[in-house]
This record gives structure tokens, sequence and C-alpha cells, in this order.
């Protein structure tokens, strides 16, 4: 348990350099985890193809707050193609379905929430941003 | 009586070391209801009311009887005013469907408190809804208490149904129902009284209490789950139209026209849990065997222990009554600036269960300012050991978390 809210899940939980309100947006997607009050905002800015800026509103336990901010360092200056295949692997690893360790490589920071698929209670905390970010680009046909 | 005997009739704390400080959620279950059920399900078990068979009137007899056990345990005058169901939440839903629908006209009333559990308060939103009623809530002052005041200026002659929770599963808070009960008597209205917090605590009797409703689920007080009560006083139960249909609950169906069964049966369709029951008469014999004088002397030092050692946590926002006879066996509290989902897994990983979240009570936690809550609610296995363990793992916690909240503010 201690190793799980190391510092990099305390830094980006408690203090998110990410959690800001974006001058100009393109897209913004609201999730939330009704039984725990874990509530987001994520906003995404778009240069063509490239995600240009991202950053979130809400509140959480520091599980989803680090979640959401790490997965907008992993995901700013991707293409939406890149995007897409980074949140479907990291879905996949929080779910253990992953079976080349490999793959793992392009989530750069977000492997930090490998041991969350330790913990079931805490799975829904760590892919609330996640999700929220599928259904932002399969919502506006990205 | 012992804590250190009551926890030895626990096989779930012989085998687990844990401070189990979720009974409010759900009580743990002790061998002798266990036992009972086993015994049921192996000596006795056919279907109920069907055959004319030895074994089926066995079984019919069983539940019969244990329906009188009930009636006797919350002191009901006659057995069918207790009808079996799912949980309170089912109890409920049943009462605001048969009764409230059908009671509650354009611009009448319901009253419900602030405190609320969801399933004392989303189904009379509905039944406003549906009728056109208005549904107002009586709102907790600064102790987390509801003042007479209060009480008396929301309850009208305009007041048709008032649901009101006996403990708050939030605060604790125990409130004063028999005064409710008779203000809102006098204003003409029907009282709806949620008592599953309250009854695995202290003596519900309802004729003293005069509640024309009374509701609990059995596995709150050492029942198993899915097993629910719902008490009402019999001209109001027999005036009711039935909630779920179909059999066991008819006495002559034509292809078009049904007559239904007399009480309890009109609300009992369908095969019902026999086994949930035979646990929950188990469950009496039980709290009866300690006594709830005991439980509530126990109870009361430990809560006593809890309020005494929490409030020395200066990291702590504790949301409880100062009035310690008004408060039951709920403690919810926070670490300013830390998530209670993550002051729970912490806790979770310290052997300590707590419960974190909104509680099945958003327009309660709204109303407090806050989203979320950390709850530890007790039971009488529950020694000062839990209590030290709690306060240790939220230290844990707190030292965690420390060097980043400060940043934070």
């Amino acid at each position: 348990m201690d190793e799980m809210y190391d510092e990099i899940i305390m830094e980006h939980g408690m203090n998110s350099y990410n959690k800001k309100k974006l001058e100009k947006c393109d897209f913004c997607e609201k999730g939330h985890n009704p039984n725990c009050g874990d509530d987001i905002t994520i906003q995404l800015k778009l240069n063509g193809d490239i995600i240009e800026d991202m950053a979130f509103t809400g509140y959480g336990c520091a599980i989803s707050q680090s979640s959401t901010s790490v997965m907008i360092d992993v995901l700013k200056g991707k293409t939406i193609k890149e995007a897409k295949e980074i949140i479907k692997t990291f879905i996949e690893m929080i779910k253990r379905e992953i079976t080349d360790e490999k793959e793992l490589e392009k989530l750069e920071e977000a492997i930090a929430f490998k041991n969350i698929s330790n913990m079931p209670a805490r799975v829904k905390c760590a892919l609330l941003a996640w999700y929220t970010m599928e259904d932002l680009l399969e919502k506006n046909g990205k | 009586m012992k804590i250190e005997e009551i926890r030895k009739d626990f096989p779930i704390l012989k085998d687990k070391e844990i401070a189990y400080l979720d009974s409010g959620a759900t009580s743990q279950k002790p061998k002798y209801v266990l036992d009972k059920i086993q015994e049921y399900y192996n000596k006795s078990n056919a279907n109920p009311h069907r055959g004319a068979y030895s074994l089926s009137i066995e079984s019919t007899e069983i539940y019969e009887n244990t329906r009188k056990r009930i009636a006797k345990f919350i002191n009901a005058k006659s057995p069918e005013q207790i009808i079996f169901s799912k949980n309170a939440s089912e109890s409920l839903n049943l009462i605001a469907y048969s009764y409230g629908l059908e009671n509650v006209k354009k611009d009448e009333e319901i009253v419900i408190s602030i405190m609320e559990h969801h399933s004392n308060l989303v189904p009379w939103q509905y039944v406003a809804k549906k009728t056109g009623g208005k549904l107002k809530y009586m709102y907790i002052n600064e102790d987390y208490e509801l003042s007479k005041e209060e009480i008396e200026s929301k309850i009208t002659d305009k007041t048709k149904i008032v649901g009101i929770t006996h403990v708050s599963n939030v605060l604790g808070t125990i409130n004063n129902i028999k005064e409710i009960i008779k203000y809102a008597h006098k204003k003409g209205a029907v009282v709806v009284v949620d008592a599953s917090q309250s009854i695995p605590h202290m003596k519900i009797d309802v004729q003293e209490l005069d509640a024309d409703f009374l509701v609990f689920s059995g596995h709150k007080m050492f029942a198993p789950l899915g097993i629910g009560i719902l008490y009402g006083k019999k001209e109001i139960l027999n005036k009711m139209s039935p909630f779920i249909m179909g059999g066991d609950m008819i006495e002559y169906v034509y292809e078009q026209e049904t007559t239904f069964a007399p009480l309890p049966n009109k609300f009992e369709a369908g095969t019902q849990n026999v086994g949930g029951v035979v646990g929950l008469g188990a469950a009496m014999d039980y709290i009866e065997k300690i006594g709830y004088d005991n439980i509530e002397k126990m109870e009361k030092e430990l809560v006593s222990y809890a309020r005494q050692e929490l409030a020395k946590l200066d990291f702590l926002d504790i949301y409880m009554t100062p009035n310690e006879k008004n408060h039951s066996a709920v403690i919810s509290f926070n670490i300013k600036g830390v998530h209670p989902h993550d002051v729970a897994s912490i806790l979770d990983s310290e052997g300590v269960c707590v419960r974190s979240g909104n509680h099945c009570a958003q327009p309660l936690l709204r109303y407090m300012g806050i989203d979320s809550t950390c709850r530890a609610s007790f039971s009488v296995y529950n020694n000062k050991k839990d209590i030290d363990k709690l306060v240790e793992g939220l230290k844990k916690v707190y030292n965690m978390f420390e060097k980043y909240i400060k940043k934070g503010q």
C-alpha cells in the first residue's frame, strides 16, 4: 500500500499542475464515479490530429486525480491514433489483459498504476479518466 | 457479559485479524444464526404454504412461528402486521407505492428529514412527482440534530406522510421519533420510521412509539442478507393495495379478476426467503440472549471511547452531535485535505474496515457542504483495540499525506 502511494501518485494526486482550466479548448467531457464521488472534467485542445493541450478540473481521491493528471502528461503531443492505443493499453493493464509486458512501454509514466490491478476496490478510480477520455474521443467522432 | 466472549460467537472475527468497523453497512453473523439457517435447510426445507405433505407443513409452521416471534420482538399487536420483504428498501417502496401514491394528493405534503438514506428519500420523490404533492425537508442544526422548532415548522396540516430515520446512518444522530410521531399525528399525518440503524442497538416497541409504519433490514442486526421487515398498523395495511403480485397473495383468480389474500399474505407474493426468516428469528434470539440493556451499555462505553480518542486527532473533521446521549454507534469523519477513499484504502491495508463515500445520503452531504466521508460504525463485538487500530491507522494515513496536504493549502 505504501508503495502504491508513491511520489508520482502523491504529487499528481494532491497538487497537479494539470488541474486548471484551458483558456481555449475544442472538447470537454465529464466523468464521475457516483459511489465514491470522484468527479472530473477533461479539456482537450487539438492541433489538426495532434493533442496540443489538455487539462482537468474536479475532485476525488488521490488515485483518480493522479491517474487523470498522469494521463494528460502522457497524451499531450501524441496523435489521436497514438492516444487511443495508449488508452486501450492502460485499460488492459489495469484489467490484467496484457500478455506482452513490452506493450506497457508506451504508457511511459502511467505504468506507475500497474499495481492498482491488484486492488479491485480502486480499479474504478484509476480508470475514470481513461474511460472519460475514450468517451470524449468517441463522442466527437475522433 | 464480556465483549471478548461475544467476539467468540462470530466465526469471521476468529479467522480474520481485522477491526471490522462497518456494521452500519452490514453486521457480522454469529455462529448461532448461521447454524439455525443450516439446520432449517438440512431438516425442514420445503416450499411453505404449498404442499399438503408434512415437510411443507413443517416449513410453513417455522415461517409463521417466526413471524409471531418477530411480532413479539417489536411488540406488534398481531403477527399479520409483520410483512416479510427483501430489505428495508423494499419495505419502503411497498409503502410508497401502495400507500403513498394512493393517499397523497396534489399540493399535499410529504415531509422527510435531510438525513434520510436514499431508500427513504427517492421513493418519496417519486410519489411527490406522480401525485403533484410536495416533498419537504426537515434540516439539521449545527449539532447535527433536528430541532423541535424545525420539526414543528415543517410538519403542517397539509402533511400526509412523514418519513423519518430513527438513527442517521451518516451522523449517528438518534432522532426523537416518539415526539415526531406524536406531533405528526396531531397534524393528521402518517409516520414511516426507518429503524434499520437503530434496531441493532436499541429496543424498538412499535406500540409505545405509536408508529404507523416501521421498517428494518435483518442483515444489520446479525441476520443474513436478503430479509427485511415491514410493520404497519393493521387498519392501514388492510386498506392498502398489494405491491408485488403473483402466487400466494391471492384468494381467487379468474381470467379478468382476482381477489387478494388477507394480511400478511396480500403483501408476500411468490416463494419467500424462509431461510432468511429463520435467520432473522435466530438473530432476535441472539440479541435477547445478550439483552438490549447490555448491548446499550457496552456500545455506549465503546462509542464514548471512540469519540474521545478521535477528538484527540486534530487533523480530523468529525461530524457528530456534541450530545452524547443522542449519538448511536456511527461516527463520520474526514482527514482534512485527504479524500476518504484514500483513507479507507490505507486503513484497509492496516486491517481496519471502514466505509467511505456518500453513504447513500447525497442530499445530506451536499447540505453539509462535503462530498463524502469515512464512516466507522460499531457493534457489540467491537472492542477498544479496534478503536486503537483505527486511531493508529489514521495517524499513519496522515503521516503519508501530511507534506502533500500542506503544499495544497
